[in-house]
């Protein structure tokens, strides 16, 4: 190469070129197909290419919209918080209590161990545990303090927040412990010999030094609840209607056009919140630190 | 091909492979025109099968590999990436099994053959439900739903619209069928169920669950209200928009009273449901209901007063292999013929399924095993299943008796309603209410 020169604006250009090939072809022409499809009609599994508003007034006209929203803001407030809290909580401990670089290696292991098993087996044994007949049923039983099974335990809000909680507190707490690693304890000894309590140095020092983690963790959150529809359907028993569940729906009956439409809001809505989070925190900067 | 030629034809006979009954066995004018080296040159050809987990599984392929003269590629897939690859790549698959909630997407496509019935040896065999819409007494059954005998034969060889009058072109060779009920938990149950109307007691308030879907949860509702004098309908497998609205708005009532306890989407989930308790009384398929038996839980599948719910599977050939080599068309009906022949109808009548040739499954079963299965009689000793394991303790009676007892009173068929696009955007109200 030393014997040839180029100038650096081409050079540029084709350093861009494999990423621009990349998302212009599998991401911006598939998204451009899924918003042309959607304006048009559709019978018996096909879709017929003619204009057709039909799928967009439904959204933006019916109570479905409305509930299937409703329904995923309030699980992604749920498990958002109970998530920040445990993760946070986890990721102190680990970073600033545990002292010895080994154990803090085996409890991180530790956390890992639920994901050594696959996810739908994980899903299927939630009900022996929370079933009528299951173990925390016969151990309220045993113990005297219900008379009959509660029912709500599984196949309900509660069940869906749980299992949530129990998939991504990891996907918070990792962001989390990673910007309180980078915290120089030079720092917090400082913060210390000013006199300040632990609850001060958490607040005043290690949560503004822990946003981005915080920002990156909650995008992890956002994009799993928001995007998923197999463990709402499993563990609410098919009782309830996401966006994302409302989706598989339509491309089960092999209705593409309106699963389309509600495909490009879903995606306007996740990208419009990553964004909102982004405008907080530049996390190029803060992740180069 | 005469009934007494075809009930010579011993299962062991025809398995000597393609290649030497090419010639005998077919010999009876039914394929004819297999020059010699037909074996010889079919060697090289793969038949890409795409089915069901029910109708595609590595025994049945390994056996056809040995009794044919060409290689049989079977693949399983779900249903909704089945019918996506038959809409999109017609052209990738062979052969394809696809049951009746699909029959509404196959017309004015094109993609499927017309087989004509001249080359499938069976079709005198095969019982009046497929061949003439009846029982096999010749009482005509329930049109409600897609009844086999609307998606049976095409109106000609275009292949574009279906006939209910027998015609020379059939859309798919019948493979298996059944009728399903509801699943009891006897030892749970408040009372002994006998009508589908018991599905919307408030005694089994909370502890009842349907199949998730417009094709099998809506039809299993739609006879349940009726029984229960919620609803009437002029065709419950076949709904007008008023009616569709009316179901979905009661169900939606009882579903905010908490009379659903789940609903399910799979073969396990429904497995599960029943096994553990969660639910007393539910949608199922018939081999669901063994599972839970097989488990030591008792689980009943017994026929109710307004009738079964019927469902089929049909196993077609794409329209491509018409216009391409003939001999790969050639193998393709050969190994069709092959899959209603013996070794294949065997193997799921002993998971409970019916063979539509079952006097040809008769010849070839134990004596055992048909009195169980299709004859209602009493096991002479343990009904094992094709993986070996005990259904059955000898004494037992199969759930409903025979096949006619349990085929013939079919209510209402599996669907694919016309105001399908409607319903699927009523039920997604109801799962978001």
């Amino acid at each position: 190469m030393s014997s040839m020169t180029m100038s650096p604006r081409i050079a540029s250009w084709l350093q861009a070129t494999p990423f621009t090939l990349i998302m212009t072809c599998l991401v911006m022409v598939p998204l451009a197909i899924i918003l042309a499809v959607s304006f048009m009609d559709y019978g018996f599994a096909e879709i017929i290419p003619e204009f057709y508003l039909g799928n967009w007034t439904d959204l933006f006209r019916s109570s479905l919209t409305v509930d299937t929203y409703a329904t995923v803001f309030r699980q992604l407030a749920m498990v958002w918080s109970i998530t920040l809290v445990l993760g946070f909580t986890i990721s102190y401990y680990l970073v600033f209590h545990v002292r010895s670089n080994m154990w803090r290696a085996i409890f991180l292991a530790a956390c890992a161990i639920p994901f050594w098993t696959s996810g739908p087996i994980r899903m299927i044994s939630w009900v022996p545990l929370l079933g009528r007949e299951g173990l925390v049923n016969q151990a309220l039983f045993g113990m005297g303090l219900i008379d009959q099974p509660i029912s709500w335990l599984l196949y309900s809000e509660f069940s869906v927040i749980l299992v949530y909680v129990n998939m991504l507190t990891m996907a918070m707490a990792g962001p989390i412990a990673n910007s309180m690693a980078k915290i120089s304890p030079s720092i917090i000894q400082a913060a210390r010999d000013q006199g300040a309590s632990e609850w001060q140095v958490i607040q005043e020092v290690i949560i503004p030094l822990i946003k981005p983690g915080i920002v990156v963790g909650t995008i992890f959150i956002i994009t799993a609840v928001m995007g998923d529809g197999f463990l709402v359907r499993a563990m609410s028993g098919n009782q309830m209607n996401t966006p994302a569940v409302a989706i598989m729906n339509e491309i089960n009956a092999f209705q593409f056009p309106p699963a389309a439409a509600k495909s490009v809001v879903l995606l306007v809505i996740v990208l419009g919140m990553v964004g909102l989070l982004l405008r907080f925190v530049d996390i190029r900067k803060e992740l180069a630190r | 091909m005469s009934e007494q030629e075809s009930k010579g034809l011993s299962r062991r006979s025809f398995m000597k492979g393609a290649a030497a009954t090419a010639g005998a066995a077919l010999g009876s004018g039914v394929i004819t025109g297999f020059p010699t080296y037909w074996a010889q040159a079919s060697k090289d050809i793969t038949i890409t099968h795409v089915g069901s987990i029910y109708t595609t599984n590595p025994t049945v392929a390994e056996q056809a590999n040995k009794d044919l003269g060409f290689t049989i590629q079977m693949q399983t897939l779900d249903n909704t990436t089945l019918i996506n690859r038959l809409l999109t790549q017609p052209e990738t698959v062979d052969v394809a099994d696809f049951g009746n909630t699909s029959m509404g997407y196959f017309k004015n496509k094109g993609i499927l053959m017309a087989i004509p019935v001249s080359e499938y040896k069976y079709w005198d065999q095969t019982v009046p439900l497929f061949t003439q819409g009846t029982y096999a007494d010749g009482k005509p059954y329930s049109m409600q739903g897609y009844a086999p005998i609307k998606s049976q034969y095409w109106a000609d060889a275009s292949a574009q619209e279906y006939s209910t009058a027998p015609t020379d072109w059939l859309v798919g060779i019948p493979v298996m069928y059944n009728a399903d009920t509801l699943g009891v938990r006897p030892d749970l149950v408040p009372h002994k169920v006998e009508s589908w109307g018991d599905f919307f007691n408030s005694d089994f308030a909370g502890k009842v669950a349907l199949q998730d879907g417009v094709n099998v949860g809506v039809p299993d509702a739609a006879v349940a209200l009726e029984a229960a004098g919620l609803m009437t309908y002029v065709d419950k497998g076949n709904m007008t928009r008023e009616e569709i609205d009316k179901t979905i708005d009661l169900l939606i009532e009882l579903k905010r009273a908490g009379h659903f306890r789940s609903f399910w989407t799979n073969f396990d989930q429904s497995v599960q449901l029943m096994a553990s308790g969660e639910v007393i009384l539910q949608s199922m398929f018939a081999p669901a209901a063994t599972e839970v038996r097989t488990r030591g839980i008792a689980c009943q599948y017994l026929p109710l007063k307004e009738g079964s719910r019927g469902w089929y599977i049909f196993q077609s050939a794409m329209a491509h292999l018409d216009s391409g080599d003939k001999l790969r068309r050639d193998c393709v009906m050969e190994y069709m013929n092959w899959c209603n022949s013996g070794f294949n109808g065997v193997y799921f009548s002993r998971q409970g399924f019916y063979s539509s040739v079952p006097d040809l499954m008769k010849a070839q079963m134990s004596e055992n095993d048909y009195g169980y299965w299709y004859e209602g009689k009493p096991a002479t000793a343990d009904i094992i299943d094709p993986f070996g394991k005990v259904m059955e303790k000898a004494g037992a009676v199969r759930d409903g008796g025979s096949l006619w007892d349990r085929m013939g009173n079919v209510g209402i068929w599996n669907t694919l309603m016309d105001e399908d696009r409607y319903l699927v955007r009523r039920w997604q109200d109801f799962m978001a209410a």
